[in-house]
C-alpha cells in the first residue's frame, strides 16, 4: 500500500449548468438561459484554443465567425495535421435517411447504453440532437461524403447498433471532416480573426485569481517560451492514449495540456476509461513505434475467427470450416461481429489467452473476407474497403483478398479526460475542454463513429453557445504580464526543461516511455486486477525517480529539439499513469472499457455494480506522487434505465 | 540488415548543411523507414550525438507530416508516404541518401524538417466554402451526382505532404493547388465561389515563391495519394474561364 493509494473522498462535484425539465428541451433551455455577448463587444474578447483537430478546428473557426478574437495553437507544422485526420470509419447522425427506425431518442439510447451507463444523460441527448446539424454543416462545406447513384448520402452500420446511421467518406472520414474544419479555420486565419501559432506547444496554464487567463507555450522551432493571455482558454488537445506508448494515436499526440491544467486545479475524470480497439494490425517486433487501426467498418463484412484447436499453426486456408471458431457469432448471435468494441476486444484476448491466437506470438485473430468476396464480388469489396486493404498489405506484406487479415486489439481512444459541466467548462472557471480532451459523453465505452460526432458537436455547436455565458458574466480585464502567477508558471516551465537537459543520464526518453507503456498495457489494459494495479502503482514512482536520474536529452532548449519535446511529455505520462491505475483500482466494478477481473458474471462477462459506482470519478491533484482527492458526480438515469448490457 | 545512411544535417535555417554518413545495423525488414530512423536516433542519443530531426505524426500515411527525399525520390521508391515505406524494399548493405524536400518555397528548418506553411496560405486564399457554422441547409437539399462526389473525393484525398513540390524540377505547387480547386469546384456547394477560388489560390501560389508548371508530370508520380495530373489541366481551364468571366 503506497502513500498514493490512501486517497480521500472530498465533496461531491455537481454539474450546476445542466437544466432540469424534459430531456429533449434541456439544450434549448440552456441556450435561452445563457447570457449572450453583444456582437459589437465580441471582438474585445480573446479566446485561446489549444489544438486544431475536429473539436479545436471547428471551435476556432466558429468563434471567429461569431466575432471573437481567437488565438490558436498546434504542435504540428500545420493545423491540418491534427490526429482527427486518421479517423477512418465514419460519423454518426440521427438523420434516419434509411427509414430504419432511427431517431434522436435511439442515438441517445444507444450511446448511453454503449457507454455502459457511465455518461451523463443530458450531455448525451444534446449530442444526439446536434448530430443532424453536423452533417448539414459538413455537406455545405464540401465534405465529399459517400453518395448513392441518386445523389443522396450513403450510410452504413457500425458496432453496437442495429441501424444504419454512419456517414462516411470511403475509409477517410476523419480526414475529410478535418479538412472541412481546417478550411473554415483557414478562411478565418486569412481574414485575420484567428491568430494561428503552429509548431507551438502549450506547456502550462496561467490561472489568475482563480480564473484561466492564458497559457505558457513553447515555440518548437526557436525554443522560446512565451505567454499568451485571453478571457477564456479552450483545451481541444485530444486524448491521452499515448501514455501506453503503443497506441493508434499519432506519435506526438500527448497529454501535457490536460495534465498541466489538472495540476493547476482542473479535476480529471474517469482516467481509467480507455478504449481498446478490436481491429488493429498486430505488432511485428520490438521496433514497433505505433499501431495502425483497421476501421471497424470492416466488421460489417469481415468474419472474425480463430482455429478451434489450441496451437493450430496451419495456414488459414488449410483449416476447414468446421475447425474454425467464429467466436463472436457463436457467443453473441444477434450482434455477431458487430458487438461493441470493448466486448470484441476482450473476446479476442480470451481466445488468445486460451492459446488459439494466430500469427507471431499468437497475438492475433483472423478477420476474413472470403465470404464477403464470394457474396459481393471482389470489385464491391474493393470499392468499400480498398484503401484499408492496401494499407494492410503495405504494412504486413500480405494480401487480404487472398489471406485473412490478422488483427489484435490496441489502445485507441480515451473516454476519460478533464471533468466538465454541461457548458463544457472545467472546474477552473474560464477553462473549457472539448472533444476527446473532456470526459463527458461516452461514459465507460465509446461507440464507433461517435468520436467525430462529439468533436464536431462540441466545436461547431456546443462550446460556441455556452462560452458566451461565461464571457458575458466575466467582464474583461487586462492580465498584467508581471502578475506573480504568470512569472510562477513561466518559471515552472523553464525550470522543468532545464532540469531535463541537465540530467545527462544513460537512457533515452523513448526507453522510459516504452517501459511505462508495457507496464500499463499489462496491468491497466484490457483486464485489470487488484494485484496487478498495485504492482503498477508500486513500480510507477520508481520509474519516475529513475527517469529523473537517468534520462538523457541531447541538445539545448533554444532550438528545435524533438528529444526534449518527447521527454517533457513523458514527465506528464509518468504522473498520469499513476492516476489511471489508482482510478482503476478504486473502481472495483467492471464497466465498458474497464474490466476488473474480480467483477464478472459466471459466464465471464463484465459485471457492473450500479449501487456503488454509478458516478463519475473526478480527481483533484494534490502534488506529484501524493494521494489525490476523489470527488464524485452521481449519475442519475431518468430516461435510460441501467440494465446489464446484453448483445447476445 | 546493415545499411549506410547519408543524411542531410543542417543545424537551423541559417546554417549551411551537409550530408553525414551513418552506419546502422540490426534493421528488420518489417520496420518502417521512420522506425529505422528511430533506431538510428536511439543510438545517436546514447552516443552523445544529436538525433536527426524529421517531421512525422500519424505514421499511417494520412496526416502528411512526414516526407523526405530518399535516394533522389520524394518518399522513396514506393508510391506511398515515408512512414508507410517499409525496409523490406531495401537490401542488406544498401547505401541510402536521405534529404529534406528541396524547394524555394519550403525553407529547411532543421535537418529533414522543412517549413510548408506556404501551403496553408494557399488554402487561406480560397480553398474553402464560405459557410459559417449554423448557416447550412439540410444535407439532402442538394443531391450531388455520385460521379461529381467521387471526383471531388479523389481530389480531396491530398494530404498536403509536399512531395509534388519536392519532385517538381521547378518547385511548383500546381498539383497541390489544383487538387483543392477541383475538389471544391466540381461540387454544387463550391459553385458560388468557383471563380474567386481559383484566381485567389493561383495568385497566392505565385506569391509564395512556387515555380511554374512545365508539364513534367513528376508531381503526380510522386504523389502518395494518386492525385491525377489531369487536375492541373482542369485548374488551368477554371483559371482561364474565371479570368475571362471576371473581365
Amino acid at each position: 500500500m503506497t502513500e498514493y493509494t490512501r486517497y480521500r473522498t472530498g465533496d461531491p462535484v455537481a454539474d450546476t449548468k445542466a437544466p432540469d425539465g424534459p430531456i429533449a428541451e434541456r439544450w434549448d433551455r440552456r441556450r435561452f438561459e445563457a447570457k449572450l455577448v453583444n456582437p459589437a463587444n465580441r471582438r474585445k474578447h480573446t479566446v485561446i484554443v489549444v489544438g486544431t483537430g475536429l473539436a479545436g478546428g471547428s471551435a476556432g473557426a466558429t468563434l471567429a465567425e461569431q466575432g471573437y478574437r481567437v488565438v490558436q495553437f498546434c504542435y504540428q507544422d500545420s493545423p491540418r495535421r491534427a490526429h482527427s485526420i486518421a479517423a477512418q470509419g465514419g460519423i454518426n447522425a440521427a438523420k434516419n435517411y434509411r427509414n430504419d427506425g432511427d431517431s434522436i431518442q435511439r442515438l441517445f439510447y444507444d450511446t448511453v447504453k454503449g457507454g455502459d451507463f457511465r455518461a451523463r444523460e443530458s450531455n448525451v441527448h444534446r449530442l444526439a440532437q446536434v448530430s443532424v446539424e453536423i452533417i448539414d454543416q459538413c455537406v455545405a462545406q464540401g465534405v465529399p461524403f459517400a453518395r448513392e447513384y441518386g445523389g443522396l448520402l450513403d450510410t452504413r452500420s457500425f458496432g453496437g447498433v442495429q441501424v444504419s446511421r454512419t456517414f462516411y467518406a470511403r475509409g477517410q472520414t476523419g480526414q475529410q471532416l478535418l479538412l472541412g474544419a481546417y478550411q473554415a479555420l483557414s478562411r478565418q486565419i486569412a481574414a485575420g480573426t484567428v491568430e494561428m501559432h503552429p509548431r507551438t506547444e502549450m506547456l502550462d496554464l496561467i490561472v489568475v485569481d482563480g480564473r484561466a487567463r492564458g497559457i505558457v507555450a513553447r515555440d518548437l522551432v526557436t525554443g522560446a517560451v512565451g505567454t499568451y493571455f485571453a478571457d477564456a482558454v479552450v483545451l481541444a488537445s485530444g486524448g491521452y492514449g499515448n501514455v501506453f506508448h503503443l497506441s493508434t494515436n499519432a506519435k506526438n499526440s500527448n497529454a501535457t495540456a490536460v495534465w498541466r491544467a489538472h495540476r493547476r486545479g482542473a479535476y480529471f475524470a474517469n482516467p481509467c476509461f480507455t478504449q481498446i480497439h478490436p481491429t488493429c494490425i498486430p505488432r511485428s517486433g520490438d521496433h514497433q513505434s505505433k499501431l495502425t487501426l483497421m476501421s471497424e467498418s470492416l466488421r460489417n463484412d469481415g468474419r472474425i475467427w480463430v482455429p478451434k484447436a489450441k496451437g493450430d499453426t496451419r495456414a488459414p486456408a488449410d483449416i476447414p470450416e468446421d475447425e474454425r471458431d467464429y467466436y463472436l457469432e457463436r457467443i453473441y448471435p444477434s450482434f455477431g461481429n458487430l458487438v461493441p468494441r470493448d466486448i470484441a476486444s476482450r473476446a479476442a484476448k480470451n481466445v488468445c489467452d486460451e492459446g488459439r491466437g494466430v500469427g507471431p506470438g499468437g497475438q492475433g485473430v483472423y478477420l476474413d473476407f472470403a465470404d464477403a468476396i464470394r457474396r459481393m464480388g471482389r470489385a464491391a469489396v474493393e470499392a468499400k474497403y480498398g484503401n484499408l486493404f492496401e494499407m494492410y498489405e503495405r504494412i504486413t506484406a500480405e494480401d487480404p483478398y487472398e489471406v485473412p487479415m490478422r488483427i489484435y486489439p490496441a489502445i485507441h481512444y480515451t473516454m476519460g479526460g478533464l471533468w466538465v459541466d454541461y457548458d463544457l467548462q472545467t472546474t477552473i472557471p474560464g477553462l473549457f475542454a472539448i472533444g476527446e480532451a473532456n470526459f463527458s459523453d461516452h461514459g465507460a465505452n465509446r461507440l464507433g463513429a461517435s468520436a467525430l460526432m462529439q468533436g464536431l458537436a462540441d466545436g461547431y455547436f456546443v462550446l460556441p453557445s455556452t462560452i458566451n455565458d461565461y464571457l458575458a458574466r466575466h467582464p474583461h480585464d487586462e492580465v498584467p504580464a508581471g502578475h506573480p502567477a504568470v512569472a510562477e508558471a513561466v518559471a515552472e516551465v523553464t525550470g522543468r526543461l532545464e532540469r531535463l537537459l541537465a540530467v545527462d543520464g544513460d537512457r533515452t526518453p523513448d526507453s522510459f516511455h516504452r517501459e511505462l507503456g508495457e507496464l500499463l498495457w499489462d496491468e491497466c489494459g484490457m483486464a485489470r486486477s487488484d494485484a496487478g494495479l498495485r504492482k503498477a502503482l508500486g513500480r510507477i514512482p520508481e520509474l519516475r525517480a529513475e527517469f529523473w536520474r537517468r534520462v538523457k536529452v541531447p541538445g539545448s532548449g533554444e532550438e528545435l529539439n524533438q528529444s526534449l519535446e518527447k521527454a517533457n511529455r513523458i514527465v506528464d505520462y509518468l504522473e498520469l499513469a499513476e492516476l489511471m491505475c489508482l482510478d482503476a483500482l478504486h473502481r472495483t466494478e467492471s464497466c465498458g472499457g474497464h474490466f476488473r477481473e474480480e467483477s464478472q458474471t459466471p459466464d465471464g462477462e463484465a459485471a457492473r455494480r450500479d449501487e456503488e459506482f454509478a458516478y463519475a470519478a473526478a480527481w483533484e491533484f494534490t502534488g506529484t506522487g501524493t494521494a489525490p482527492v476523489l470527488h464524485k458526480e452521481d449519475l442519475r438515469f431518468e430516461y435510460v434505465h441501467p440494465t446489464q448490457r446484453s448483445y447476445a | 540488415m546493415k545499411l549506410t545512411l547519408r543524411i542531410w544535417r543542417q543545424r537551423d535555417a541559417d546554417s549551411a548543411g551537409a550530408m553525414t554518413t551513418y552506419e546502422v545495423d540490426g534493421i528488420s525488414e518489417d520496420m518502417s523507414f521512420l522506425e529505422m530512423l528511430d533506431h538510428l536516433n536511439e543510438e545517436l542519443i546514447l552516443a552523445g550525438d544529436e538525433p536527426v530531426a524529421f517531421d512525422h505524426d500519424c505514421r499511417e500515411g494520412i496526416c502528411g507530416a512526414c516526407g523526405m527525399v530518399i535516394n533522389g525520390q520524394a518518399h522513396g521508391p514506393e508510391r506511398t508516404t515515408t512512414c508507410q515505406l517499409h525496409m523490406r524494399h531495401f537490401r542488406d548493405g544498401d547505401v541510402i541518401d536521405v534529404e529534406p524536400w528541396r524547394a524555394a518555397a519550403f525553407p529547411v528548418v532543421k535537418d529533414l524538417v522543412v517549413d510548408r506553411s506556404a501551403f496553408d496560405r494557399i488554402i487561406g486564399a480560397g480553398g474553402y466554402v464560405s459557410v459559417p457554422t449554423g448557416a447550412a441547409p439540410e444535407a439532402h437539399a442538394t443531391p450531388v451526382p455520385k460521379e461529381a462526389a467521387d471526383l471531388a473525393f479523389e481530389h480531396a484525398e491530398c494530404i498536403g505532404c509536399g512531395a509534388c513540390v519536392a519532385a517538381c524540377p521547378n518547385g511548383s505547387a500546381m498539383l497541390f493547388t489544383s487538387a483543392k480547386v477541383v475538389h471544391l469546384n466540381v461540387l454544387p456547394q463550391g459553385a458560388p465561389e468557383r471563380e474567386s477560388r481559383v484566381l485567389g489560390m493561383v495568385s497566392a501560389m505565385d506569391e509564395q515563391g512556387f515555380g511554374g508548371c512545365t508539364n513534367t508530370g513528376e508531381c503526380a508520380v510522386a504523389c502518395p495519394k494518386g492525385i491525377p495530373l489531369s487536375a492541373i489541366g482542369t485548374m488551368n481551364r477554371e483559371y482561364l474561364r474565371a479570368s475571362v468571366k471576371r473581365r
